[in-house]
């Protein structure tokens, strides 16, 4: 009877009824807090996210908001620095008290944000890739991208049904690097993989042939897999192109963008093998792949709006973002808990990232079939039949 | 066995020579002022970002590459006149701190002026590699190891040949002195930061075609031509060509042959030895204090 007391209040202001009613026709906004890395290392993850979050909420409203109550959305940057990120997850806890999170550009950022909001027991939706922030589960923490993990599973099943089985692995020393690499190796033996040479590079380096030379020199290689993201695998491609390495090269979905193409050259790149979203090949999916409508929806939204291609990233913001908002609705509530739970019930949620079935011990909900094996072929991407 | 050490070895002279260059950028000014310029890498990012924009918006590559060097020129004398000029009373700490703040300063706004992401530039002449006793050269490694042994020689010549070289010899080994027979040392050291700045924008030109090139690509380069100076010793130009191949070498080997995970330990390691045994470096002056 909130409403009703401050219309009451509002007539014996002395004829104020007029200006009452605008309080009438907007209902309290619903807010909802964005801790993204628009700037700094990992900014062409947390630009296309933050573009994606204003766009889409914009979109929300015109269309009526949620449960009648329009989304605010409140974003701060964290230039990629982890304690940045938790000074402003605090801020929006206590200062903005927003009713959930969609955000945290990196595994870093996510983890240090994720104690502020299971003790203020707030649902916080990351769009970080780290198995770690769902495994094992936290109550209130959820994310939308697809983990290193799975990742490696996709590599290694290609692998096998190319009759090979002995790899060799030249991974960055960065994070998506050093967590892509551990996790191939816990799954290596599951999947029937050897890996015969383990080489590293530093993130800014700029000649990887010596690491790429010893693996060529390590006998029983079969296939290379490169973890890593930004510059080095493109530098690690152009070094293999130079080498004359003939062995079939895959890279992981960290650089799954035309950028990386460019970078590497169409010809260096040709016939390398990525697991990648479905948004990176969209018009490619056949006309009865539940995705189809949603990715292109998403990348010509997006492609209008900004006038640059669309990126997987911004895609796992319109996951988080859309999960929540169908959240709401169910819930129809915004109390913590309920709408945790609501999150949690998820099912056959499709998004840009694959088809969503969160539980209370999964709450990513992906599986294998929401990554896609690509091939490069005359410098685009050619979608393998799975 | 052969095939595989020419390969790193050539992969250590071209990564060398653009340690090499960016280390000469340090010297330079070094021997004018006694200053560090951790600007110097951003030099080397003007060079291959401003090369990279100007050849999209549709200049020829010599042309774009030309503008790119006027650019980091300006902004190296840019740098002198307006930080560095104005607290010319300070101590050499002071001025290092003050590049510093000018590194960042620049790293930001390029990330205004162009953008985030990663650039590539065409290779010179061709990007499919010559085969040469079993190792795969790039073209490109030719250009970026004549390019270094071109500044170096243009670079001897000037400092050996020349008046205006003189003056910057003498400026190096005493400035006071320098001042007293009428050499114009606050001009020296203007000039040394245009130097160096065409000096690590051409660096920069070279290596793009092979490394990639983004706003923050200036940030290793600067460490890794810093050790190389210290390892040649800080003030010698002969030194900062030694030193930056040395390193280049090293860590090619290293990754190579003993594990690519220890490559920069193994480098700095060997830094490490070189400078317990020589404080001042391979090449530098012994600094000794008279009472």
């Amino acid at each position: 009877m909130k409403l009703g007391k401050m219309f009451h209040r509002g007539l014996l202001a002395a004829g104020a009824a007029l200006l009452a009613a605008p309080a009438f026709a907007q209902p309290a906004p619903i807010r909802i807090g964005a801790v993204l890395s628009v700037t700094g290392p990992a900014s062409f993850l947390g630009d296309p996210e933050d573009k994606t979050l204003r766009l889409y909420v914009a979109r929300i409203n015109a269309a009526g908001g949620v449960n009648g109550r329009p989304l605010q959305l409140i974003v701060y940057d964290d230039a990629g620095d982890a304690n940045r990120a938790r000074t402003f997850a605090t801020r929006l806890v206590e200062d903005d008290r927003v009713i959930a999170m969609v955000g945290g550009t990196t595994t870093g950022t996510t983890l240090a944000m994720r104690p502020v909001f299971e003790e203020a027991r707030i649902p916080f939706i990351s769009l970080a890739g780290g198995i770690e922030i769902v495994d094992p589960v936290s109550p209130f923490t959820f994310k939308t991208p697809h983990t290193d993990r799975m990742a490696c599973e996709k590599i290694f099943a290609d692998i096998r049904a190319r009759g090979l089985s002995r790899v060799g692995m030249i991974s960055g020393t960065d994070g998506f690097g050093q967590s892509m690499r551990t996790q191939c190796q816990r799954v290596a033996g599951a999947a029937g993989i050897t890996i015969l040479a383990d080489e590293s590079y530093g993130p800014r380096d700029s000649d990887m042939t010596p690491q790429l030379t010893r693996i060529r020199g390590t006998t029983g290689v079969e296939a290379v897999v490169n973890p890593g993201f930004g510059q080095g695998p493109a530098i690690v491609t152009r070094g293999y192109h130079q080498l004359g390495m003939r062995l079939p090269l895959y890279q992981s979905h960290g650089v799954a963008s035309q950028e990386f193409i460019t970078l590497a050259t169409p010809a260096a790149a040709e016939g390398l093998r990525l697991p990648a979203g479905a948004l990176l090949v969209a018009e490619q999916l056949p006309a009865n792949d539940p995705q189809r409508p949603v990715v292109i929806d998403y990348k010509t939204t997006f492609e209008r709006e900004f006038n640059q291609p669309v990126s997987t990233f911004g895609g796992h913001a319109y996951d988080g973002l859309m999960i929540l908002v169908d959240a709401l609705r169910r819930a129809n509530s915004t109390d913590g808990v309920r709408l945790r739970d609501a999150i949690r019930a998820t099912r056959g949620f499709i998004g840009t990232g694959g088809v969503v079935n969160m539980s209370a011990t999964d709450h990513m909900g992906l599986d294998l079939s929401a990554f896609r094996m690509v091939e490069i072929r005359n410098g685009s991407w050619a979608l393998l039949g799975n | 066995m052969t095939a595989e050490l020419l390969q790193f070895l050539v992969s250590g002279l071209t990564v060398g020579a653009v340690y090499a260059l960016v280390a000469l950028g340090f010297t330079l000014i070094y021997n004018a002022s006694d200053v560090v310029n951790f600007a110097q890498g951003e030099f080397v990012m003007l060079g291959g970002m401003v090369t990279v924009f100007a050849s999209a918006a549709g200049l020829a590559l010599p042309l774009a590459a030309l503008l790119a060097i006027a650019v980091a020129v300006l902004v190296g004398l840019a740098l002198h006149r307006f930080a560095i000029e104005p607290a010319r009373g300070a101590s050499a700490v002071t001025l290092i701190i003050i590049t510093i703040g000018a590194s960042i300063f620049l790293r930001g706004v390029a990330q205004i002026v162009f953008d985030k992401r990663f650039h590539q530039l065409p290779a010179f002449t061709g990007a499919e590699p010559i085969m040469l006793l079993g190792a795969a050269i790039l073209p490109q490694s030719f250009f970026v190891i004549g390019g270094a042994v071109a500044v170096f020689i243009a670079l001897f010549v000037f400092l050996e040949r020349t008046l205006l070289g003189k003056a910057v010899l003498a400026t190096a080994a005493n400035r006071l002195a320098a001042r007293l027979v009428g050499v114009d040392t606050s001009f020296v050291l203007a000039l040394s930061f245009g130097l160096s700045a065409a000096i690590g924008a051409l660096a920069g030109i070279l290596i793009t075609p092979i490394t990639l090139t983004s706003f923050d690509v200036g940030t290793l380069l600067a460490l890794k031509g810093f050790a190389a100076a210290m390892l040649g010793g800080m003030g010698s130009p002969l030194g900062a060509v030694v030193g930056g191949l040395a390193l280049g070498l090293l860590e090619s080997f290293a990754a190579g042959t003993i594990s690519s995970a220890y490559k920069d330990a193994v480098a700095f390691l060997v830094i490490l030895a070189v400078l317990f045994a020589r404080p001042a470096g391979l090449f530098g002056r012994r600094s000794v204090e008279r009472v």
